[in-house]
């Protein structure tokens, strides 16, 4: 390794950092003003990628030059920033002031919108765009060859940086900006449209996605995956430089692209796992990034204010029982199908309860889920592939594993609260599918480990359905039962008033963090379970939209109840089983759904039957 | 005899200093006011007692032990009580519950999983809601009591586990005129009755006057008087820099009557 | 000839979650004149200043600022109609400097008026004009006090709610505050102004009112409030 090879890799590194900075930047404007984090700064990128990897070739048509190329990048920009004002003025000025956990899911509606458009928009094929004029032949660097594009990258970010610095310094926009993002009640109280001001920040923020998408082109090929790619690597940005912070955001970039570029050469598979610890490391020692300050404590909590926790009346828990005689008998009907969709419905139920459990009862708004439920998943699969461990003991090997990774992960979670701790949840997951994608030889990579079949006894669907049953049945009431416990009313001590907790002696972190560990265990109950009745597992189980999907059961059931993520399964799964056979635009359907509930709907389908039961029962206590 | 003795606490934010050189002790059953105008650093040296913030020097001792830079969960448990300025109850929680929870905390029982919460200590919880009044109303939600009501429920938290120091910030502040005057009666009578030590801030001085043992005067974060509410009232300084020609005639009203 | 006040509320009562901390609260502000809402603290003065801004939750059965209704408009609507708002805390900018603060505040000015500039400003707090480049966390507080009050004044408002300008501050700078709010009367500008310093409060009002614990207790000439000792003991003792 020589010192030219290490000058290149750094240079390579800086080009990196370059794009990731001007994305970054964008989503850090926008949540420094608005406090909102857009989930759907990924699919704006994505979005500046398509426009220009389309629209280049085209200009390049009418005259062959750099100014076409150029001209396009700024023009799809430009377009991706009109967009953004569109989705601020359908969609975000509606949730300013709802919980960050609607605001997560809401954006993420407009993920899964994107997604359809794009496939509808341009097709299901990569689109390979056109290389820069003028730039396409590699430069020579200490008798090594470097891409020609990549030195005007390393100088776009800092242009970037000094166009901003100029935009936020040096115009009235830039100013109020600025005065926004330390306190935009005062800004209004002065007069300052706060609307115009957030639309105006919305439409720099999309631009600069647009921007990082339209300079990707050259470089590599837009795909319809690589919204939820960007995005993680760009929610580790703005935590580690810290929230809103611009220059943060850019000294971040820096440190990632040179862990990035250095990283492969010491862990090759293993990058994504050193950016998750620096990201740990800075979060340990400075909780709000390197250039953050400290958030004002968030406004509302998505579950907060929750009536107390009474019994179960005797007509509920003769609903209950009847549920429970229904789902024994289901088998009855013969239908062999019904039987496969039950079975999933109970294990994503589990799932969605042991994550209700966490937000609902723990206050931990947890957006990466899926990390436990794959982890229980792979767990189970891998001890039975690579060491042959019958399944008996590789299903409770799923919970000790998805156990063992939330005891790691939540030990660094617990110790932040609100977006960032929604953040960390996410960046974590994202490693995780990270390191199955990539360690091939272990998990297989993209294509999973297969044949991971149940013992010969319990191969039927009938008898795993039963099998399934008694164990979601089991650990959902032991989990309801838990949250009717001492430890489920600390846990919710501390999500009321942790200043309170505290002062009555109760240790807030070390009780969330085994909250943590005992939802991520639950998680990884109904992953082995999930791995046995599919025989395969692939990294799709660890990614965001799973961890989403749970999330969208919860909405739909409604944070306020117990029982209600059973309900919102049910709802989501069955309708995802009919629905989403019959047409293309599932992903579309689902992401306005998504949004409609947050907006017209927050307390989810059983929040709005407890509330209608109680408006009829009358006002009596 | 000395159940909480404070000494030389220092504070400082980011050159502005709220606390210096803050001494001071607190007798068993005796209640200290801590008075002076805003910013002159009343919370900064409560929530140093309390555990809140750390004191950049200073020790907070408690029945001879040390506890000057322990959590607020660990002085809870030898025996400091607290309200805050902004009453904090659990709002999801019945009134019952409320104290139930920190009964379970005192118990140790935070993290069992198998037994019943709202069965634990329901009785205990009661007995304590008794004198605070607010026994008949145990099963209501928090979240739909009055103001009034709340502040009594956090006084019952902060008094399960039988405290020996009770720390109030502004007990009555936030609450309709009427209930104020009960409210401070009934910590005081409490306070009183069971030898706890009570350090409060307020800003009401005939609550002040009427109640308090002994007065600390802040100013700039500084103790400028210290002395009982007679030596304050005469207190020249403490009348040119806080009380006023006026400030004095009213704690002249308020001047408590003679146990 | 009575011209109607340039700001009338009516029945306003505020609360903090569960709390009610303003009862039925009634005041008139009249063009071009200075009245001290004077309390102790907690008594409800800068709740009642919030409440008429639109910054915390309040409701109403008259709120008019020049005639017309403001109740439920956003801070910046009411803002703009001319009514301008100097918080307690300050809340300055601090990241940005002390040209760029006056920059947030400035609005144009209603037809006519000669408009409020930063040089006019800097001539009302000179301490101003040689720091405006300084970023103003390098403030001291009295530096920051004078520029919260020229901040909102280049918004040209008819009329700002001032709310406890002496606070903290030492002799000195409390007389700049005083030369401010009399050089805002001079302008026309009304000024309603919230404080517990009764010295400085009579030195620059013309009427006061007394609030206490949520309720209006007192309204009058600023004169007769410093003569009557029973009602300066009842309600503004400390």
């Amino acid at each position: 390794m020589d010192l030219s090879f290490l000058v290149v890799q750094f240079l390579s590194g800086l080009a990196s950092a370059s794009s990731l900075f001007i994305i970054s930047s964008g989503l850090t404007i926008v949540f420094g003003v608005t406090r909102i984090v857009n989930f759907a700064h990924g699919s704006l990128y994505m979005l500046g990628a398509y426009f220009a990897a389309t629209l280049i070739p085209r200009l390049l048509d009418l005259s062959y030059g750099a100014p076409s190329f150029w001209a396009g990048v700024i023009l799809s920009a430009l377009a991706v920033g009109v967009l953004g004002v569109v989705m601020e003025v359908l969609l975000l000025r509606r949730i300013y002031r709802a919980p960050e956990l609607f605001q997560l899911l809401a954006t993420f509606g407009v993920v899964l919108v994107v997604q359809d458009v794009v496939l509808q928009a341009f097709g299901p094929q990569d689109i390979l765009g056109p290389r820069a004029p003028g730039l396409r032949a590699p430069v020579e660097i200490m008798g090594r060859r470097f891409p020609s594009y990549e030195l005007v990258l390393i100088a776009a970010g800092p242009v970037v940086l000094g166009l901003l610095w100029l935009l936020l310094h040096k115009t009235r926009f830039g100013v109020l900006v600025r005065a926004a993002t330390q306190d935009r009640e005062m800004v209004g109280a002065l007069g300052v449209n706060q609307a115009l001001l957030f639309t105006g920040t919305l439409f720099l923020g999309a631009f600069l996605a647009g921007l990082g998408g339209a300079l990707q082109i050259p470089k590599a090929p837009a795909t319809a995956r690589m919204d939820l790619d960007i995005i993680a690597e760009t929610f580790v940005v703005t935590v580690i430089g810290g929230m809103g912070s611009i220059p943060g955001a850019f000294l971040a970039s820096l440190l990632i692209g040179q862990l990035q570029a250095f990283g492969i050469l010491i862990f090759p598979k293993i990058t994504l796992v050193l950016v998750f610890l620096l990201m740990a490391l800075v979060l340990v020692v400075r909780p709000y990034g390197l250039l953050g300050r400290p958030e004002a404590p968030a406004g509302a909590h998505a579950a907060a204010f929750g009536t107390p926790l009474r019994p179960w009346s005797s007509t509920e828990k003769g609903i209950a029982l009847v549920v429970l005689a229904a789902l024994l008998a289901l088998p009855l009907l013969g239908d062999v199908y019904l039987i496969k969709v039950a079975t999933e419905i109970l294990i994503f139920g589990l799932f969605a309860f042991s994550l209700h459990f966490l937000i609902g009862t723990g206050g931990l708004v947890s957006f990466g889920h899926a990390a436990y439920f794959g982890l229980g998943a792979y767990g189970a699969a891998l001890a039975l592939k690579h060491f042959g461990v019958p399944m008996e003991l590789a299903l409770p090997l799923a919970p000790i594993a998805a156990a063992l990774g939330a005891t790691l992960f939540g030990f660094f979670i617990v110790r932040l609260s609100g977006i960032y701790l929604a953040m960390l949840t996410l960046a974590a997951a994202q490693i995780l599918y990270a390191v199955a994608f990539q360690w091939v030889e272990v998990t297989g990579g993209d294509n999973g480990l297969v044949g991971v079949w149940p013992a010969p006894w319990a191969s039927t669907r009938l008898v795993y359905y039963y099998f399934t049953l008694a164990f979601a049945a089991a650990a959902v009431l032991g989990l309801r039962h838990v949250i009717y416990a001492p430890f489920g009313y600390t846990l919710r001590a501390a999500r009321d008033s942790e200043l309170r907790a505290d002062a009555v002696g109760i240790d807030v972190r070390r009780h969330r963090w085994l909250a943590f560990i005992l939802a991520g265990a639950v998680a990884g109950l109904a992953g082995g379970l999930y791995v046995f009745l599919k025989g395969s597992i692939d990294p799709s189980a660890l990614s965001i939209p799973v961890s989403v999907d749970a999330l969208t059961m919860l909405l739909l059931g409604g944070l306020q109840t117990v029982m209600g993520p059973l309900v919102g399964a049910a709802v989501l799964h069955s309708l995802k089983d009919q629905i989403m056979p019959l047409t293309e635009l599932w992903r579309m359907m689902l992401g306005l759904s998504i949004i409609a509930m947050v907006l017209l709907f927050p307390k989810g389908l059983v929040g709005a039957f407890e509330a209608a039961r109680e408006r009829f029962a009358g006002g009596g206590r | 005899m000395t159940l909480l003795a404070v000494r030389g606490l220092c504070k400082t934010f980011g050159g502005v200093v709220a606390a210096r050189d803050v001494s001071f002790e607190v007798a068993l059953g005796e209640l200290l006011a801590l008075i002076g105008p805003n910013g002159a650093g009343k919370t900064t040296t409560f929530n140093m007692v309390g555990g809140q913030l750390a004191p950049d020097a200073g020790a907070v001792v408690l029945h001879s032990q040390e506890i000057t830079d322990l959590a607020p969960r660990e002085k809870f448990r030898r025996g400091i009580g607290r309200t805050f300025q902004i009453a904090q109850t659990f709002l999801s929680m019945t009134v019952a519950e409320n104290v139930q929870m920190a009964l379970i905390s005192c118990a140790g029982e935070t993290r069992a999983m198998a037994s019943d919460a709202r069965r634990l200590h329901r009785e205990e919880a009661l007995e304590i809601l008794a004198p605070v009044g607010m026994a008949h109303a145990a099963d209501r939600p928090c979240s739909t009591l009055a103001y009034g009501d709340v502040k009594r429920v956090e006084l019952a938290i902060a008094l399960a586990s039988r405290p020996k120091l009770l720390l109030m910030d502004e007990p009555t502040a936030g609450m309709a005129p009427r209930e104020r005057a009960a409210l401070m009666e009934l910590a005081a009578s409490i306070a009183r009755e069971r030898r706890i030590g009570v350090l409060f801030t307020e800003h009401d001085m005939s609550a002040v006057f009427a109640h308090a043992d002994r007065i600390l005067v802040l100013v700039r974060g500084e103790i400028v008087a210290a002395g009982s509410p007679d030596e304050v009232r005469a207190n020249p300084r403490v009348k040119e820099v806080y009380l006023g020609e006026t400030g004095v005639a009213a704690a002249e009203r308020a001047r408590r009557a003679p146990p | 000839m009575t011209e109607r006040p340039i700001l009338e509320v009516e029945g306003l009562a505020a609360f903090y979650g569960q709390a009610q901390v303003l009862f039925d609260v009634a005041l008139v502000l009249r063009r071009g004149e200075v009245t001290a809402l004077m309390g102790r603290n907690g008594a409800g003065k800068t709740t009642t200043l919030k409440a008429i801004m639109g910054l915390v939750s309040a409701r109403a059965r008259k709120l008019e600022f020049a005639g017309h209704s403001i109740a439920g408009l956003t801070s910046f609507r009411i803002a703009r109609r001319g009514l301008g708002f100097v918080p307690e805390d300050r809340r300055i900018f601090t990241d940005l400097t002390v040209f760029e603060n006056l920059e947030v505040g400035r609005r144009p000015a209603p037809g006519g008026a000669e408009p409020w500039t930063p040089e006019r400003l800097f001539a009302i707090f000179p301490n101003l004009a040689e720091m405006r480049g300084r970023r103003a966390s390098e403030m001291s507080g009295g530096e920051q006090q004078m520029l919260t009050i020229a901040r909102t004044l280049m918004g040209n408002p008819k009329a700002v709610l001032l709310d406890e300008p002496s606070e903290g501050l030492a002799p000195v700078i409390v007389e700049l505050m005083a030369r401010a709010v009399n050089a805002m009367k001079a302008q026309g500008v009304a000024v309603l102004l919230c404080e517990q310093n009764l010295a400085f409060a009579s030195g620059v009002s013309d009427r006061a009112y007394i609030v206490d614990r949520g309720h209006i207790r007192h309204e009058g000439s600023i004169a007769a409030l410093s003569a009557d000792e029973a009602l300066r003991d009842a309600y503004l003792s400390v």
